[in-house]
């Protein structure tokens, strides 16, 4: 019971199976619900993401995907439900977490260079009011050097490709040294080529003991990037190995009109105006 | 850059209806000794309000970088709109209780927590209604000055207390500056540029991604507040100098001249104080030289024109230095086709291996390519400048030795090029030669280099025959 959402249609999947919401999970989602301007954009969500796994999390538009990462960030204020982060609450276990937002989602034409953004990812650690030092500018220079744009650090950032201002957000999030990614939208607007090097980063990255959950769009390269898949679609839908969850009828479940009843009852919340979070309880 | 622009615009037409009614008086132009004395800020009045509005400027271009890049700008507009009420109600209060209603601390006060109280409304309002920045600004700024006209005219009615004077924060008035104004203002000024200095980092991550700062922990309510109390702050101190309608440019003109300067957010900051407080500096020293002329108007007008500077001639993205590297590569590409077209005409005749000996006529050149005898002309011209063309006896043109050392350059990473394409990117033999065209030209040497390597042609001695039948491209000019 402990990996899945309860309602009878999701399929259950036991991946690390035993005891409730283990410690060693580097997330653990328990019934969250999310709503926007009052209309539930996630409900119930109950979730414990495995170690060391590359995690692609899939869903239409519109089915809650970059929200339930900005929820497990705090961006976004739970109408309820508990997040764990390697069993601890995540205020405690920030710096164990990297978050690479969707490349849209910033001014690309802001005054600084590829190196500064990497710099952003050692901030905390640097300290507040504190200039930088030259060990958080040399493991800043590393991160860049792992995404193969080390001779672009003094760069603007303006005048770099869509791909490459893609790398320097991962980048950036490889300089925080964290345990868990998690990552919007990499892919997005990328080139083959960095699409390639991006995703041997990951595996990189899962390899050396890290955790990554990455929202993906492209269904045709699922199976081959990811071990663990999440079908999103409002509520989790499907969760558990590839092999096992990527399956047609899932896919249908996921993108098909099966859902149209949950998405009218939403509707009709947010047209009566009532609180989500008192219907969640008297559910 | 569009609203920045709206913004200068507008404070420029507001600034002009004082210039005028300053030129209706006797403006007289300052001599010798003025100027000197003046410059030099002999005069201590002088002095005061000097260095008063060149602090002041200084921070506001500072807070005004972080407020641009937050894309807060118009917010300080509707900011310095909400001090006018604080104003007169602070006078009416202080008036009632038998104070000096004037007294500059408490009408300040009341400016920073009427200014505060619209900065909230215009964040709050944006936060929970559906509304969109724009309108919640719109709102603000005219609920709140409205407001404030209405309880200045109130003010007046007050039988303790004589207002008269009130008005002068709407346009500001900088010869009633005290030294202990300007004192404040310097108090101030320093403190915003510590808080910019220590809070450099936290400042630049919420700017430039707010949800990548907030998850890292920071506090982004606490540091946007921070941010907007520092713009508060500047608004209120430059009230008396500049007045309330004008107080916006101060904020906004420095930073939007200062990113033509730069790249780099360390040296738009600094560009930005230092355009400020020239500003500063030049508007209050003209308005001293000639006393007719009010001093938040032309503060305005010089950053205005220093903005107008940094557009046409900063070294980032003005515009001239932009033409002036556009138009280079534009003579760049021309030189290369010219040296190309000597060499395959040579090449034609067989006689490619003596380039430099085999002379070449004006029709011939005209006929290699799609420029007409006008452009032609200019590019021979520039050819023979560089020392890469003789002229014989006869009119004839002939490369020189440099001329033939490019010319062989050129073609070759041209046919080098065109090879690739062929056997890497399956374009057609037929299509190659003008699609090398448009990228030979920014091929740097290393990009030469892997093309070398790629093609096995590592010899730069050796140079490839053409692909494609040369003389397919005539006839596009005839």
């Amino acid at each position: 019971m402990s990996l899945t959402n309860t309602r009878p249609e999701a399929t259950p999947l036991p991946l690390s199976q035993g005891e409730e919401h283990s410690e060693s999970s580097p997330l653990s989602i328990h019934d969250m619900t999310i709503a926007y301007h009052r209309k539930p954009v996630l409900w119930d969500i109950d979730l414990d993401l495995p170690e060391h796994h590359l995690i692609g999390i899939i869903g239409p538009n519109g089915a809650g995907k970059s929200t339930l990462l900005k929820s497990v960030l705090g961006l976004i204020p739970r109408a309820s439900g508990r997040v764990l982060v390697y069993g601890k609450p995540f205020d405690e276990q920030r710096h164990r977490v990297a978050y690479v937002p969707q490349r849209e989602s910033v001014d690309w034409d802001f005054p600084v260079s590829a190196l500064d953004v990497v710099l952003m990812g050692r901030y905390k650690r640097v300290g507040w009011c504190l200039p930088i030092g030259r060990t958080h500018k040399k493991i800043a220079m590393e991160a860049l050097d792992k995404v193969g744009m080390a001779d672009y650090a003094r760069r603007q950032i303006s005048q770099l490709s869509g791909g490459q201002q893609q790398r320097i957000f991962l980048a950036r999030a490889l300089a925080q040294d964290a345990d868990l990614y998690l990552m919007d939208e990499p892919f997005a607007g990328v080139d083959a080529a960095t699409e390639k090097a991006i995703i041997a980063l990951l595996k990189d990255l899962k390899s050396s003991g890290k955790t990554v959950a990455v929202v993906h769009h492209d269904l045709q390269t699922v199976g081959s990037y990811f071990d663990t898949v999440i079908l999103l679609n409002m509520r989790v839908v499907a969760y558990g190995p590839t092999a096992e969850v990527f399956t047609e009828e899932n896919l249908n479940k996921t993108y098909g009109g099966k859902l149209t009843l949950l998405t009218d009852a939403a509707e009709a919340l947010a047209r009566n105006q009532a609180s989500i979070h008192r219907e969640t309880k008297s559910e | 850059m569009n609203v920045h622009l709206r913004i200068i615009a507008a404070a420029l037409i507001l600034a002009i209806p004082g210039i005028a009614s300053a030129a209706g008086h006797h403006l007289a132009l300052p001599s010798a000794s003025d100027l000197w004395r003046v410059l030099s800020l002999q005069d201590y009045n002088t002095r005061v309000v000097i260095l008063g509005t060149t602090m002041l400027g200084g921070a506001a271009g500072l807070i005004g970088t972080f407020l641009l890049l937050r894309k807060r700008s118009l917010l300080s507009d509707s900011i310095a709109h909400a001090t006018l009420p604080g104003i007169a109600a602070a006078f009416i209060v202080v008036s009632l209780f038998g104070g000096d209603g004037k007294n500059l601390v408490g009408l300040l006060l009341g400016a920073a927590a009427f200014g505060t109280l619209g900065m909230g409304s215009v964040l709050l309002i944006s936060k929970y209604s559906r509304l969109k920045d724009d309108a919640a600004l719109g709102i603000v700024l005219s609920v709140f000055f409205g407001l404030g006209v209405s309880l200045l005219q109130l003010a007046t009615r007050l039988e303790t207390g004589n207002s008269a004077g009130l008005n002068s924060f709407i346009y500001g008035k900088t010869a009633s500056m005290l030294f202990r104004d300007a004192m404040l203002i310097g108090v101030s000024a320093a403190g915003v540029a510590v808080i910019c200095a220590l809070l450099y980092k936290e400042f630049t991550v919420l700017a430039f991604d707010q949800d990548f700062a907030a998850a890292q922990g920071y506090p982004t309510g606490i540091l946007d507040f921070c941010m907007m109390a520092l713009v508060v702050l500047v608004t209120v101190i430059g009230l008396q100098a500049v007045g309330l309608i004008l107080i916006v440019a101060m904020l906004v003109t420095p930073p939007a001249a200062a990113r033509f300067w730069s790249f780099d957010l360390r040296r738009v900051l600094v560009t930005s104080g230092i355009i400020g407080a020239a500003s500063g500096l030049f508007g209050s020293a003209i308005s001293a030289l000639m006393p007719n002329l009010p001093a938040g108007a032309i503060i305005v007008l010089v950053g205005a024109f220093l903005f107008l500077l940094s557009f046409l001639f900063g070294s980032a993205r003005g515009v001239i230095p932009q033409r002036l590297k556009n138009r280079q590569t534009s003579l760049k590409v021309e030189m290369q086709h010219l040296m190309r077209a000597f060499y395959e005409l040579a090449e034609e005749d067989g006689a490619a291996e003596e380039l430099e000996k085999h002379p070449v006529k004006f029709e011939q050149l005209l006929r290699e390519r799609a420029w007409n005898s006008t452009q032609l002309k200019r590019i021979l011209r520039r050819a023979r400048r560089g020392e890469f063309l003789r002229v014989g006896a006869d009119g004839d043109y002939s490369l020189t030795r440099a001329g033939g050392r490019q010319a062989r350059k050129f073609i070759r990473n041209h046919r080098l090029w065109e090879m690739y394409l062929i056997t890497h990117a399956d374009i057609a033999p037929s299509h190659v030669d003008r699609d090398a065209d448009q990228i030979e030209h920014v091929l740097d040497d290393a990009m030469i280099e892997r093309l070398e390597n790629l093609m096995n042609q590592t010899d730069r001695r050796l140079l490839p025959e053409s692909p494609h039948v040369i003389s397919s491209q005539k006839g596009e000019a005839s």
